[in-house]
């Protein structure tokens, strides 16, 4: 365990180090951190001072290595639309995000699971056939057209349910969440199905090639031969195999969940994040923009994090080589 | 007397999307109680698809398409899929080849055993650990309380098939099917693991098929032998009168191709050419474009299985009769 952890936070500090360069330089080349602060009614003699002051004729590394630091300690510049912080602007959007992201994970793990067994055990009936051609159209859908297209049914025709911004919130310390009221919960659906619509074939194509492979594996059939019942053997015995290489290259695909959610969020007024990331961009909020993609990154790493801990508690092989 | 084991007519068909092939040409053997039948023959003979047939879990897309399997009388087609459950890893248990891929890698061995005694007995987790641990005793694996926890990747290849050998014991079963149990370990290992499942068998009193190439192991360890070839038996007896006076020209080869261990480091004698695949079976015998005593019946006629001695044995060839070779 030890060593896994040691391994595990070196590729963080790694992954972490090339997004934060990545921003800076972006910040570095396009920013102009004198109009986030006095605007852009001052002298060009009174700018060039501030520069100084800001060290920003200072050597890139020098400025670099300022950048991080004041990263460690939780200030990624100044929104210079918002007036504010970019961290405190951010933290303020991201649970819209992430309420959305998350359920869009339960939408895909509960429904991508069921159909994904269904179909490897079934292989040649018509709902398999149908799920098959539906998902390999679906692929290829993009998600605004998905989000349309449920908007003009479930909120334009049908009324069903409301088609932009989350509702109505509640406050728990500091966290806007939209669970807790029925306005919110209904908020909720359409954005939800939207995003997880970009996944939801892939999920299902992945689970049941997967799984179409462990069921021809000797020790499935060695299953039978021991007379277990269909469902222990398709559930435990195939499905637990099943779920190592989908939980590696399922992991990865919910962390680029979250870029998607600037598509979705857009469409549907979704107050989060990515809503804010676009805004950023038409209004050149660099700072903004840097802060952005530093904490997206980062929680993309915290994902890849949790999906290897995970995996490793379902495959004993991992834990072995973690005692040592 | 009733048969333990009485297989009638067996003939197994794979649907292919290019058109039906019959892997097995309706065999008929039986096997009794505490018997121990070897099942040999070259690679792609029909010898594991006749063993998956009998428990009737043949890869799809094979199946039955004749014949019967009859267990102590009942013929397993009849039975529904609960109770065909209930026969299998209870009544016949089966052992396969390789025990690196046997065990599922993500359960303990635990788990693997606990699981097998539940789907058949009502029992207790407990008394089952029990059972578990008393038949991983059997099989001599030390210290089993402390490896009914661990995973398969942490046992070595030897220890695996015992464990496979105690998980197929488990519910004490009347018949065990060994589809080449001993082919993917190292010599010395084999031959305690054959020697093991010999014990066990006799022991219990438990009838066993032992599908394998090698004619040496079926001498030590069974008491009749069915040779397959191409999907049919074509010669059938006491194991000691094949392996004594062998009578089809195929068994012959198969014996001659027996390594000698007096004399190791000769060349193995064997028969040259290969076995058919399901798409050109030839016309008549099928042995017929290798056999070296072959005439012209036999590249026209099936031959039938006879029997031409006093011994009982059958076999499969129009160019022998009781009298010795057709010239
Ligand atoms: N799933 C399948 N689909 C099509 N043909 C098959 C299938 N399984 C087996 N066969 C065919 O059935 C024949 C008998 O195969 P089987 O596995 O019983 O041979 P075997 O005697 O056990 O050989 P080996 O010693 O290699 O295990 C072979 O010709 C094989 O090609
Ligand atoms: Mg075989």
């Amino acid at each position: 365990m030890f060593a896994f952890a040691v391994r595990r936070i070196t590729q963080a500090i790694v992954v972490m180090l090339v997004i934060s360069l990545i921003g800076f330089a972006i910040k570095h080349e396009i920013g102009d951190p004198v109009r986030d602060i006095v605007g852009v009614s001052v002298s060009v003699a009174e700018r060039e001072a501030l520069r100084d002051k800001l060290g920003l004729n200072d050597p890139f590394i020098m400025q670099y290595a300022r950048f991080v630091k004041d990263a460690l300690h939780g200030d990624l510049g100044h929104s210079f639309f918002f007036k504010k912080p970019a961290l405190d602007v951010i933290t303020a959007k991201a649970p819209a995000t992430l309420e959305l992201v998350f359920v869009s994970s339960l939408i895909i793990i509960f429904v991508s699971i069921p159909i994904g067994i269904y179909t490897a055990i079934n292989p040649k009936n018509w709902f398999s056939r149908l799920t098959m051609g539906v998902s390999i159209v679906g692929v290829s859908i993009p998600v605004f057209l998905t989000a349309i297209i449920l908007i003009y049914i479930f909120a334009v025709e049908l009324h069903w349910l409301p088609s932009y911004g989350r509702g109505q919130t509640i406050n728990i310390y500091g966290w806007e969440s939209g669970f807790f009221t029925l306005d919110g919960l209904k908020h909720l659906i359409l954005p939800s199905i939207a995003l997880s619509s970009i996944m939801l074939p892939l999920f299902i194509r992945l689970i049941r090639s997967e799984m179409m492979e462990v069921l021809e594996t000797e020790y499935v059939k060695f299953a039978w031969a021991k007379g277990l019942s269909k469902y222990r053997i398709w559930l435990l015995h195939a499905f637990k195999n099943t779920l190592l290489p989908v939980i590696t290259v399922g992991g990865v695909q919910l962390g680029i969940l979250i870029a998607f959610t600037i598509l979705t969020e857009t469409v549907f007024q979704w107050q989060g994040m990515g809503f804010m990331f676009l805004e950023a961009v038409e209004r050149s909020d660099t700072a903004l923009l840097v802060a952005y993609l530093i904490v997206v990154g980062a929680l993309f790493v915290v994902v890849n994090t949790i999906v290897d801990i995970i995996y490793g508690l379902v495959n004993p092989t991992v834990r072995i080589t973690g005692r040592k | 007397m009733q048969h333990l084991l009485d297989v009638k007519d067996l003939e197994v068909t794979f649907a292919l999307r290019t058109g039906s092939l019959i892997a097995i040409h309706g065999v008929n053997f039986t096997v009794d109680k505490g018997e121990r039948v070897g099942l040999v023959g070259e690679s792609g003979a029909g010898k594991s698809v006749t063993g998956f047939a009998i428990i009737n879990l043949i890869s799809k897309p094979g199946y039955i398409s004749n014949g019967s399997v009859l267990f102590n009388g009942r013929d397993l087609a009849s039975l529904s899929d609960e109770e065909m459950r209930h026969i299998r890893g209870n009544r016949i248990s089966m052992i396969f080849q390789d025990p690196m891929m046997t065990l599922n890698p993500v359960l303990t061995i635990g788990t693997q055993m606990i699981e097998t005694l539940q789907a058949h007995l009502k029992i207790s987790k407990t008394d089952a650990a029990d059972i578990a641990l008393e038949k991983l005793h059997k099989v001599h694996i030390p210290s089993p309380e402390k490896r009914l926890r661990q995973y398969p990747h942490e046992f070595s290849g030897g220890m695996r098939q015992r464990i496979v050998v105690a998980i197929a014991l488990l519910v004490d079963p009347s018949l065990i099917i060994a589809d080449e149990p001993t082919t993917a370990l190292d010599v010395t290992i084999q031959a305690e693991i054959m020697d093991l499942l010999r014990e066990l068998c006799e022991s219990e009193d438990t009838g066993l098929i032992l599908i394998t190439h090698d004619l040496g192991v079926v001498a030590q360890i069974t008491e009749k032998v069915v040779v397959m070839y191409s999907g049919n038996i074509v010669e059938m007896g006491t194991t000691t009168e094949i392996i004594e006076n062998p009578r089809h020209p195929y068994t012959k080869g198969l014996i001659q191709a027996i390594p000698d261990k007096r004399n190791p480091g000769e060349r193995l004698n064997q028969i040259p050419g290969v076995m058919p695949t399901l798409m050109d079976i030839p016309p008549g015998c099928s042995f017929h474009p290798r056999c070296t005593i072959k005439g012209e019946i036999c590249t026209r006629e099936i031959p039938k299985l006879k029997e031409i001695d006093s011994t009982g044995k059958i076999v499969a060839c129009h160019m022998v009769s009781a009298e010795g070779e057709v010239q």
